[in-house]
């Protein structure tokens, strides 16, 4: 932020600062007003996972909630477009209706980061781009993002895709969109891809192994044709005081034994495909003999949202990274951790999630390092009272960081969308 | 197309020596006869040799040729395989014409992560050839697969006829390594799920050779599903075939491919290649379903069922992977079968919300009626991407120029009832005056400071994908012929 930006940001932050623009239109000549008088601002849907980013200082606040509903949805044509601010919750409520789903499993961030559940909007998903854990199959929000508009930093009008699954024509600015945490344009309207929700899920679950072993399964189930959509691995932490992750206090599932860790392969469909799918898991994976037992829909559907809305650390005041890397370096990564971190594996071994007890910057700086030397990133996702900031929360390198900030000056020239948000200077 | 440097093409020899002290004196061709290969991609009504042609061995030559060319002003044209439906690769005469030939290796094969590292000018079918024998694919299957390279599927965003289930090459890539205009080499993405920061892959798939030059591909690769079955149904009207379309998406199937065809494929492709097609039908449709044996059992009778009640006049199921392939030969046949028709055919290439289709076959009929040429079509109807077919003699006085007007009068209808300008060739040079059919100026010019923003001076590719004049859009379409425009000097994006 420029000295003038700063300036702005604390005369103005006295008056009332949040604007709520009714529809496009307002947004436009809202953000063309602050463009012309240099005032930064931030954007907001619900406010759910504001706090993954850097904290913002701006002059203004546009908050987009004002944007809601549901402006076409065609079950047929398998797509939903969406206001902005419409809550994720009343689309999935709408989609249930005609049995579709977001496919990409949308994560309530809502309790972990403000101890209440809150899916958020359409538009909060799409600028954290952070999908639940049938990622590896159905792809992320990314994938499930077929067209968009909004306003860029110069208060211009903007739309890009469509509302088809096959279209190459222009830039695909709804991949940049994705994951921007709105640094690029306030969006006003987006349409997501819907797909039918499965008859059925059940849970394949494997006890009490060791990381080495869990891993091989996971690789094989998702490596087989047996189309699974879930794969975790849960360990059996030992009890050290100032963790709060606990796998048995958050599955009370009457069909899952508390027997050491826990692997758990998902499969969806129809009933009759599910059953048939199971045996050729356990057949190929040769555990017949093994302590396995399975969870059948209902209960299989608590283990997965839980998982997703990742309850295990609920009431955690630690620090929660997550990293993604190349799922076959995840093994290498575990055992260069201290017993300092709680973890537990998603996508096969591909996505971590990690409680990281008094956590310092140069703690956290040194996990980065080596995640990325492995191929991955890091992201720090929730701060912790004993480090309540750090300097980068997301992971990038210089020429990336180069071509990302001309991508910015390309939509907002004067740095007055979120400035700061992702990465200083951007 | 752009204003020719004539300046620069005096300069040639001096261009040349510079080029010698980069790339292998073989690897570069500037020679009339040599470089009159090169004139043409796969939409050949449109041809124009470059200035040269190089065909560096690696990234670092690619980064030191885009450097020279930047630093120097010289336009740079990348090019794969060349069989691409838009003249995305269709040289300018005062431009470098650089071929990724020579990047024909797949580097690294890794099961444990699930995918494959490729170099751009590796084709498409021998990616799965290269994992077959395990069991694995690569799901994009655009019809040239044989031909056409990894590169250029991600340059153009192929797709295929596995889209709506398996996604285009957007959703099946993890990473590149690509060369910017200034020389900069980077890597986007990898071997993890997304990456952090802006999504630069996936702004980079589909940007027709505008951004960069890729170097290096990284793929995911799936296993083969378990079972695979199709069905073969006719139809006596088009309408019949489009609600059974819309009914199997509605019940919750989404088959692994739904191809749709009318009388006149169906008619040229079974006498093209015999494959047992329902000749009495108006419509055909090729509805392929995957997964576990008893899962696809299951959707097949669905399926079944449901043709039925739209009132289906043939089914055929598949007994076994040889008859399900024959069902594909004629589909897949599409192309050469309307070359055995006419003289000379032209593919269009738009998406349209699936429930649109009768309405859009119909203002075909319409259109080719008005145009007098006749007129093919082959719809993914699964992803709502259709692909008319139109047949003209290019012999014949003002043909081409009628077909392109008949063929851009489609697509702008696609884009009326809510489909879009191409879902899977490109807008190349072909469709280029049209987008303004589809963004307004504040859409493009978004779109055109993304460009500038990575090729500061439009040197890479220029000509393709935006309308020349930037006046266009404000004053909505203005046909652009040859070049001969009324103001040759408004500045150019």
């Amino acid at each position: 932020m420029s000295i003038e930006e700063k300036q702005n940001s604390l005369t103005s932050q006295d008056s009332d600062s949040i604007e709520y623009p009714l529809n496009e239109k307002e947004v436009s000549s809202f953000i063309k007003k602050f463009y012309k008088s240099n005032f930064p601002v931030e954007l907001i849907g619900t406010g759910s996972k504001k706090k993954i980013g850097k904290p913002l200082q701006c002059a203004k606040t546009l908050s987009l909630s004002k944007l809601n509903g549901i402006v076409e949805y065609l079950p047929e044509e398998l797509y939903i477009k969406v206001k902005a601010a419409t809550p994720i919750q009343k689309i999935e409520e709408e989609l249930k209706k005609n049995k579709q789903q977001l496919a990409f499993e949308p994560i309530d961030f809502g309790n972990l980061l403000n101890g209440k559940s809150d899916y958020g909007t359409a538009a909060g998903q799409v600028a954290c781009n952070i999908s639940g854990p049938r990622r590896f199959k159905v792809g992320s929000v990314r994938d499930h993002l077929l067209g968009f508009r909004g306003v860029n930093g110069r208060g211009e009008i903007i739309k890009s895709g469509g509302v088809v699954v096959k279209n190459v024509t222009g830039y695909d600015l709804s991949k940049l969109m994705c994951g921007s945490y709105g640094t690029l344009a306030a969006l006003t309207e987006v349409t997501f891809k819907v797909l039918p929700a499965p008859d059925a899920g059940n849970t394949l679950i494997i006890h009490n192994q060791k990381i080495e072993t869990a891993l091989y399964f996971l690789d094989k189930a998702i490596s087989s044709s047996n189309d699974v959509s879930g794969a975790i691995f849960l360990p059996k932490e030992q009890d050290v005081t100032g963790f709060k992750m606990n796998i048995e206090n958050t599955f009370k599932l009457n069909d899952l034994k508390q027997d050491g860790s826990i692997t758990a392969i998902r499969v969806e469909g129809s009933k009759k495909s599910i059953e048939q799918r199971m045996k050729n898991l356990v057949n190929e994976l040769k555990i017949s003999n093994h302590n396995i037992s399975i969870l059948e829909s209902l209960q299989s559907e608590i283990f997965w949202t839980k998982v997703k809305n990742l309850d295990f650390f609920l009431s955690t005041n630690n620090s929660i990274i997550r990293i993604v890397i190349p799922p076959s370096e995840c093994v290498n990564l575990v055992y260069q951790m201290s017993n300092k971190f709680r973890y537990y594996l998603d996508w096969g071994g591909a996505l971590m999630w990690m409680e990281a007890f008094e956590l310092s910057e140069e703690m956290f700086e040194s996990i980065r390092k080596k995640v990325v030397r492995l191929g991955g990133y890091v992201t720090m996702i929730k701060n912790s009272d004993y480090l309540p900031f750090v300097e980068d929360v997301f992971t990038i390198n210089s020429d990336r960081f180069n071509i990302s900030q001309n991508i910015k000056k390309s939509f907002d020239p004067k740095r007055i969308l979120n400035p700061g948000k992702m990465y200083t200077g951007i | 197309m752009p204003k020719v440097d004539r300046k620069l093409i005096s300069k040639k020899a001096e261009i040349v020596a510079s080029l010698k002290k980069i790339l292998k004196a073989e690897n570069i061709l500037d020679h009339e006869d040599q470089t009159r290969p090169f004139e043409t991609d796969a939409l050949s009504a449109y041809k124009q040799k470059p200035l040269v042609v190089v065909f560096p061995e690696n990234t670092q030559e690619v980064s030191k040729i885009l450097s020279y060319c930047n630093q120097s002003r010289i336009k740079v044209v990348p090019r794969g395989a060349g069989t691409g439906l838009s003249g995305g690769s269709l040289p300018l005469e005062d431009s470098i014409l650089l071929c990724l030939g020579k990047f024909n290796k797949i580097i690294n094969i890794d099961f444990k992560n699930r995918c494959v590292v490729a170099q751009p000018g590796v084709t498409n079918l021998s990616i799965t050839k290269a994992v077959e024998d395990h069991g694995f694919y690569y799901a994009p299957d655009p019809s040239s697969q044989i031909a056409c390279s990894i590169g250029g599927n991600v340059a153009e965003n192929s797709g295929g006829v596995h889209s709506l289930k398996y996604g285009t090459t957007t959703n099946n890539i993890l990473g590149v390594e690509v060369v910017f205009m200034d020389g900069t080499i980077s890597r986007l993405g990898g071997k993890t799920f997304d990456s952090e920061g802006y999504d630069l892959l996936g702004l980079i798939t589909g940007s027709e050779g505008l951004l960069c030059v890729i170097t290096e591909v990284t793929v995911k690769i799936l296993k083969k599903p378990q079972t695979v079955k199709a069905a073969l149904i006719g139809f006596s009207s088009i309408e019949d075939g489009g609600n059974c379309v819309s009914e199997i998406i509605a019940s919750g199937i989404i088959p692994a491919g739904m191809e749709m065809m009318d009388k006149a494929l169906i008619h040229a492709t079974d006498d093209f290649v015999k494959a047992g097609y329902p000749r009495d039908a108006e419509s055909m449709l090729i509805v392929e379903l995957d997964g576990s044996e008893s899962e696809v059992d299951e959707l097949i009778e669905k399926v079944n069922s449901i043709a039925k009640k739209n009132k289906s006049t043939s089914i055929k199921i598949s007994k076994n992977d040889k008859q399900r392939l024959k069902f594909w030969a004629g589909r897949k046949a599409a192309f050469p079968a309307c070359g055995d028709m006419a003289p000379d055919y032209y593919c269009m290439d738009g998406t349209i919300p699936r429930g649109k289709l009768a309405l859009v076959l119909k203002e075909i009929a319409r259109l080719s009626k008005k145009y007098n040429l006749p007129v093919a079509n082959a719809f993914h109807a699964g992803d709502g991407n259709l692909h008319p077919l139109i047949m003209y003699d290019a012999n014949e006085k003002n043909s081409l120029e009628r077909t392109e007007k008949f063929g851009a009068d489609i697509l702008k209808y696609c884009v009326k009832v809510g489909g879009v300008l191409t879902g899977e060739h490109g807008v190349g040079v072909e469709k280029r005056e049209l987008m303004c059919e589809m963004f307004n100026n504040n859409d493009i010019q978004q779109q055109i400071k993304i460009k500038k923003a990575l090729d500061a001076s439009s040197l890479l590719n220029p000509g393709k994908v935006y309308p020349i004049l930037r006046k266009c859009a404000e004053e909505g379409r203005i046909h652009v012929h040859r070049g001969k425009t009324k103001f040759p000097d408004i500045p150019r994006f």
